[in-house]
Parts: C-alpha cells; structure tokens; sequence
C-alpha cells in the first residue's frame, strides 16, 4: 500500500486541468503514463532527481483505472483530494446541483466509523 | 507597542463569493441572511480600524504538499498571489494579490521561534480560500498588508488540539509586545463539523448540528478550558472528517483568551454550520465605542 502515491497520482492531477481531463476520458493510459512519467518525479525538483522507489500496488492501480472512489476511500486515500478531483471530473455529468456529491456520498453509505486511517 | 485592535474568528465558506454575486433573482434562498450576517460581520471589523492583518488559515494541499508537510508556517513575503486554479474551477473565486507585511512576519517568525514553536516559513505562498475567503467577505477591498500563518489541520499526524491553543496565546503575546504604532488585527477560519469525501458529505445540515451548537457556546463564552475537556485529536473524528478544521477555531480562542466574544453569530446551511465571532481586546479602541452599533446576535 502506498498512501502516499495514490494521493500524489490525486494531488498532480486535480491541479492541472489537461491532466484532468485526460485522466476523465483516459484512466487507464493515463494511469499507466502516471506511473512511468510522474510517479517517481519530485514535485520540487529537476528529473534527474527522481524517486527510484516509489509503486503502484494492483489494487491501488486498479481502483485509479476504474475510477473507483469507494475502493480509493477504502484504501485510506485522503479524501479530500478524490472528492475535488470528482467534482472536477463528474459533476459536469449530472443536471442537479450537489447530485454528484449527493451520489458519491451516497455510493460510501456502508462506510461506518472508525473511516479508515489516512495517514501517509 | 502595537495594538491588538479586534480578533475574529469565522468559518471560510468558499461559496459565499459566488452566491453574494449572484443577481437577487438567481440567488438561493438562503442568500440574503448570509448575506445579511456577513455584512454585519464586516462592520465588526471596519470599527477596529485595522493597519494590518494577520491572517490564520490552513493550506488545502495546494502549495503544502505530503513531501514536505510544516505544522506551522509564517508567510515571509511582500505580496501574496491568492487562489489556485482549481480553487476558481470549482468555486468560482477571483484571482487576488495582496500585500504582505514582511517586518511583522520577521518579528513573528523570530519571536515564535524563541517562544517554542518551530515555525517554518516560506518567501514565496500563493495562499488558498482559507484566507481569502475571510478577506472577500470582511475586508472585500483586499487593501491591507497580511502575515499569513498556515496550520496543518489536514495531514496526519497533527499537532493536539492544546498545541493549537498555545500557538494562539503566542501569537498573542507576540502581536502585543511588537515595537510598532500599527494596529493589527487577527482572522483566523477554520469549520465546526465538517464531512467531505465521506458518507456524510452534503447533507441537508451539518454532520453534527449538536456538536456544533457547543462549539458556538465554546467560541462565544471562551470556553478554552471547557472545550479543551472535550475535544481531542482523536474524537474530532466524530462530527466529521474533516472537523479538525475546528482546531483553527481553537487557536484563535488562544488569541482571544478567556474572554466572551463581542459579536458571535452562526448561520445553519444545507451542509455546514457557518459562524462568526469578533472580539475586541481593548474596547477603547473601537470606532464606534462598545455598544454604539447594535450587532445581529452579538452577545456582549
């Protein structure tokens, strides 16, 4: 499990509205051009600096490639950065305002507390 | 020495911007008591006659990243750009620039340092909607120089509730015995409960309407001591999950002291409870006098 690099993967692409709309139409390719391009690039730093590290595990890619934000909230991503990156992605897909909050909430229903932990 | 002309501490909506500008007609129904408050907010401000502002918010991972994440942050800089991309996507807010005040952030950073707090500090803050939102709505002609201080209430692990308290009673002490003729004033935001991102999100109240009906009493008596009993790291989880936004209210109850607000006033919104509280330190200082301008829901 990495924490850290599902929130990275949220945080660059909520920030930067080509990524978003790639990743919208996209998950998958951009997904797998995440991870090759971006995952190990040091937000404040030249690429000769990349991290060596740093992974997606299955699970963690496949919840971003299905767009799975219940899997995303499960997995203790912050969610914060999935639900702004949603809105940015999906809110444009429904005629009410606050359905597409109402029906992201709604999708996490069996969510009782304790949520899970969203430390990195 | 300067003077602490007024503290107030406020719920950062960042709707509110695009709702007030709003033609009447188009505006939810809501609107016009928001409206209503905040104008009378305002004036609790306007009366204090600020010279410069120091400006208490949390940066929502838009410069403050998990690489490298401070507790405490003082801005070092003499202008500030204000409100991030998608900040105006999703919210609709205007791109701002505002003054900074670079010898008060010295002083601060120095003194803070020298009083506990390991604050660290940045030359170059681009700052978010936890700022501006008290700016756009108090203070809408953004004329004034700020010294922001970010808090971490947003990546665990984070500082106790305690910890915010005091770094309340340092700026305190800080802003009172600075060598100047200024007159400042403190606004910090933070939330009451607050769920986003979770089952909880987006309903017709707050997710704990009770645990925000105490908060209010805390923030309106200076309860410091009360709510300290009852509030730790651990239980804010409780009315939310994003509730430790609450812990900026905290701090600014540690700026105030255990004082009862001049002006507190809440407001419950399909999802959240907005509030609003003004202290004045010195009530002499204050144009009007104390009691001169009657104030919606003052309590003093």
């Amino acid at each position: 499990m990495s924490k850290y690099l599902v929130n990275k993967f949220l945080y660059t692409v909520d920030r930067d509205h080509d990524l978003t709309e790639r990743y919208r139409t996209d998950p998958a390719g951009t997904v797998a051009w995440w991870e090759v391009e971006m995952a190990g690039t040091l937000l404040n730093a030249i690429d000769a600096e990349r991290t060596t590290w740093l992974s997606f595990t299955d699970a963690e890619r496949d919840a971003l490639v299905a767009h799975d934000h219940v899997a995303l909230f499960e997995m203790g991503a912050h969610p914060f950065l999935t639900l702004t990156l949603w809105i940015a992605m999906f809110e444009r897909d429904h005629p009410e305002p606050l359905a597409m909050q109402l029906d992201y909430a709604a999708r996490l229903a069996h969510v009782t507390q304790p949520y899970p932990d969203i430390t990195t | 020495m300067a003077d602490l002309v007024a503290v107030l501490a406020t719920t950062h909506h960042p709707f509110y911007y695009r709702t007030s500008q709003l033609p009447p007609e188009e505006r939810p129904p809501f609107a016009e008591e928001w409206i209503s408050k905040i104008a009378t907010y305002r004036e609790t401000l306007t009366r204090a006659r600020p010279d410069v502002l120091v400006m208490v918010g949390s940066d929502h991972f838009h410069q403050l990243w998990l690489d490298n994440m401070p507790q405490f942050l003082v801005g070092k800089a003499p202008f500030y750009d204000a409100n991030w991309e998608n900040e105006i996507r999703e919210f609709g807010m205007p791109k701002l620039l505002l003054k900074g005040d670079e010898e008060l952030s010295a002083y601060m950073l120095r003194e803070g340092l020298d009083r506990g707090f390991d604050l660290a500090f940045s030359n170059e803050l681009r700052i978010d909607h936890s700022v501006t939102c008290p700016i756009l709505t108090v203070r809408p002609e953004a004329d004034l120089p700020i010294v922001p201080i970010y808090t971490n209430i947003f990546a665990p692990p984070l500082p106790k509730p305690e910890r915010f308290v005091q770094l309340g009673r340092t700026i305190r002490e800080i802003i009172d015995a600075w060598p100047s003729h200024l007159r400042v004033a403190v606004i910090g935001s933070g939330h009451l409960s607050l769920e986003l991102g979770g089952p909880r999100q987006f309903g017709p109240t707050g997710p704990d309407p009770e645990f925000d009906y105490r908060a209010v009493e805390w923030i309106s008596n200076g309860d410091i001591d009360g709510c300290l009993r009852e509030v730790t790291l651990d239980s804010l989880h409780a009315p939310g999950n994003a509730t430790h936004g609450f812990m900026d209210f905290m701090l600014m109850m540690g700026v105030a002291g255990h004082e009862k607000a001049n002006h507190a006033d809440h407001l419950s919104l399909f999802h959240t409870m907005e509030a609003y509280f003004t202290w004045y330190p010195n009530p002499h200082l204050v144009d009007p006098p104390l009691g001169g301008v009657p104030t919606i829901g003052a309590t003093a």
